[in-house]
């Protein structure tokens, strides 16, 4: 059992949704954003998705495209990412943190040892946006062996034919892209995601949490009514982007926190 | 090399969409349906007789094929050694041969009811041939095109406007081809039902780099009977040449020959200003390693943090990162020789063509000729060289006087570009 199927069991027991939330590692520099993924969980963050920097971002809007070259004008690596997480997980050991991004920077450190040092450093899962099943053997099921949860997207185009794929290697949960497009754009409508929500979860026990075009307090609630919880990146780092002050950039999580957790 | 490799080389992709361990499908799951339903229309439309005589019928009314194929007397009498025939297939409509891929590509998007079609283009070569097909074919077409090659091949912007396309310039990055690629994947991603996306070069997610393949190698088809006819039944050329950016043209040149042992396969990338660790080139190959991007594994120039890094490159058609995924894989069974040229060589080959042949070359074969150049002096006159003359050098007269110190600005054309 790894944190994020512990974090799922506890919630569920409480009878509440998850609040998972997405920054950028090293944005604007390795000290600031390490302060503030500290500060996630007593936002009210269950789950934390830590972005990691990539020249690029293919599925990313303007938002996080920018977060991850301020992180790599700033010297962001893979290596400092993983680090970051240790220097975390040594205050807390139980809030689940998931690794985002692309494939390139993880080959490139060759895929074992790139898992045993994610292992190492207290990372729980991976989401990693162009490893489609269709290429799980690259790091899909060597992840799951070294006790990596695997998440995967699935999206507005995965038809019922493709669901089962999609489902095959998942592990942790599973996340679904609330609409056809890139972070940061279009807005996610709660009356057009529920039914796939409720499609996805006939196929599964996982638990099912929606992101994508989620940016209020409002609209984390709604998403968190109709599925297992909600996910806000974009939102969050246009925060941190704009040079808010930590503590201000905490509140606007804590809002989110408690849309998605009054559901 | 492996000699028991020969008569496999033309069998690539495998199910998985590899060649060896190139290409594959790396790309975010919304996308994923689209590219296995085009994989099936492709399966289709390749075995259907009636997809091929439409092909047949625009390549040869529409764009003139086949091209030429022409021995370069003067040019070879002043190198001295081999005899050098060059495929004339910036003589196509649009002048260069992405058109004949662009075709392939369109009548595939039509047979899926596709009505937009997307396009990434670095010399703008990719994006005229798309907006001309498109405007033919009556499609909406929006090209995305990086900000600093839209000022440098600022003709073929106004030709793709006049042709009806949209023109995107792309700021993100360093505003070049890879930068477009991306904005073009991320538009696709957003409007994935209706937009059909035609890459430019045979490159991007299975079935990419086989379907462009496919279409681009009429190239070497023709080269083996035009050889044949005018050197006499069964001869071959010793030795094919061809400029890489992504790698289309050549691919479409090399893959009728990959199973004919005794012909010399040399694939020549953008040296830029030399391939040193300053990274100011766009030599995949040659100076770069195996990573994933753009939808497949393939060599790349990137940092040690397999971070992309951006190519260097006085061709804006040259100027990307990566290369097709079957050229890595050539490069590594060593079928093909892979070798870079200097923008310094790509520039005297350019002025020698003009002035031995009255060809003005596009930058981009200009580095295919720097490398025939350097080695038909040393081949006997027997030895039969062809290159790809692969566009014609209107686009880049510009940027051409610039570099020969030649000043523009007072023609009239040279005003209407400041404007
Ligand atoms: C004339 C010409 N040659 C070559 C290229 C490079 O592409 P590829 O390597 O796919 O042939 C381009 C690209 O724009 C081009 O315009």
């Amino acid at each position: 059992m790894t944190r994020i199927d512990a974090t799922f069991a506890e919630l569920k027991a409480a009878g509440k949704k998850a609040f998972v939330s997405y920054v950028m590692a090293g944005d604007p520099d390795y000290e600031t954003s390490l302060e503030l993924v500290k500060g996630l969980p007593a936002a009210g963050v269950d789950i934390i998705e830590l972005g990691l920097p990539f020249t690029d971002p293919m599925a990313d809007g303007p938002t996080i495209q920018l977060a991850g070259q301020r992180a790599l004008d700033a010297g962001m690596t893979l290596a400092k990412t993983l680090e970051l997480a240790t220097e975390f997980r040594k205050e807390d050991d139980t809030t689940p943190i998931v690794l985002m991004g692309y494939y390139n920077p993880i080959y490139n450190r060759g895929v074992e040892n790139f898992l045993s040092d994610a292992k190492a450093a207290g990372i729980d899962g991976l989401i990693v946006v162009d490893l489609p099943p269709e290429e799980d053997e690259e790091l899909c099921i060597p992840a799951q062996k070294a006790g990596l949860n695997f998440i995967r997207l699935a999206t507005p185009t995965t038809d019922d034919k493709r669901l089962p794929t999609v489902l095959q290697n998942t592990s942790g949960f599973v996340y679904y892209v609330s609409v056809t497009g890139i972070t940061g754009a279009a807005e996610a409508q709660a009356g057009d995601v529920g039914p796939e929500v409720a499609r996805i979860k006939s196929a599964t026990d996982l638990p099912v949490i929606v992101g994508f075009g989620i940016n209020t307090p409002e609209k984390a609630q709604n998403i968190a009514s109709i599925s297992d919880g909600a996910v806000v990146g974009s939102a969050i780092v246009s925060q941190v982007a704009s040079g808010k002050p930590l503590p201000e950039v905490l509140e606007f999580v804590r809002a989110l926190a408690d849309g998605a957790h009054s559901a | 090399m492996a000699d028991d490799l020969f008569n496999s080389f033309m069998n690539g992709p495998d199910e998985q969409g590899r060649f060896g361990i190139f290409g594959g499908r790396f790309v975010s799951e919304t996308l994923m349906p689209l590219i296995l339903s085009l994989e099936e229309e492709y399966n289709k439309a390749k075995d259907d007789p009636s997809f091929w005589a439409e092909m047949d019928s625009l390549w040869k009314h529409y764009v003139g094929r086949p091209s030429p194929l022409y021995h370069a007397e003067r040019l070879s009498a002043h190198l001295g050694g081999a005899k050098v025939y060059m495929k004339r297939d910036e003589l196509n409509h649009t002048g260069a041969h992405k058109v004949n891929n662009v075709l392939g590509q369109i009548l595939l998007a039509r047979r899926m009811g596709k009505t937009r079609i997307i396009a990434e283009t670095g010399a703008g070569q990719h994006g005229v041939a798309t907006a001309t097909v498109c405007a033919k074919f009556g499609l909406k077409c929006v090209v995305y095109m990086g900000a600093h090659d839209v000022k440098r091949q600022a003709p073929n912007v106004f030709r793709m406007r006049l042709l009806g396309a949209e023109v995107i310039p792309v700021t993100s990055g360093r505003g070049t081809l890879k930068d477009a690629m991306n904005d073009a994947l991320r538009d696709w991603v957003t409007n994935v039902r209706d937009t059909f996306y035609c890459i430019g070069t045979a490159a991007g997610p299975h079935p990419y780099p086989a379907l462009v393949r496919d279409f681009q190698s009429i190239i070497g088809k023709e080269v083996r009977w035009q050889l044949a006819e005018q050197e006499g039944e069964g001869r071959l050329p010793d030795t094919v040449i061809a400029a890489i950016g992504g790698g289309s043209n050549a691919i479409g040149l090399f893959h009728p020959f990959l199973d004919d042992s005794s012909v010399k396969i040399i694939g020549v990338e953008a040296g830029g200003k030399g391939v040193d660790d300053r990274m100011q080139h766009c030599a995949s190959l040659t100076g770069g390693r195996p990573g994933v991007l753009h939808g497949n594994r393939t060599y790349l120039l990137q940092d040690e943090d397999g971070q992309i890094q951006e190519g260097f490159s006085i061709s804006a058609g040259l100027d990307y990162p990566g290369i097709g995924p079957e050229h890595s894989w050539l490069h590594e069974t060593g079928r093909a020789e892979y070798v870079s040229i200097t923008d310094k060589e790509a520039l005297e080959a350019f002025q020698l063509c003009c002035a031995m042949e009255g060809i003005i070359p596009a930058l981009e074969p200009s580095h295919a000729l720097a490398h025939v150049m350097k080695i038909a002096p040393e081949l006997p006159n027997d030895h039969i060289i062809v290159m790809n003359m692969c566009g014609r050098g209107d686009k880049d007269v510009f940027t051409v006087a610039r570099h020969l110190g030649f000043d523009m600005s007072d023609t009239e054309e040279g005003r209407n570009l400041e404007d």
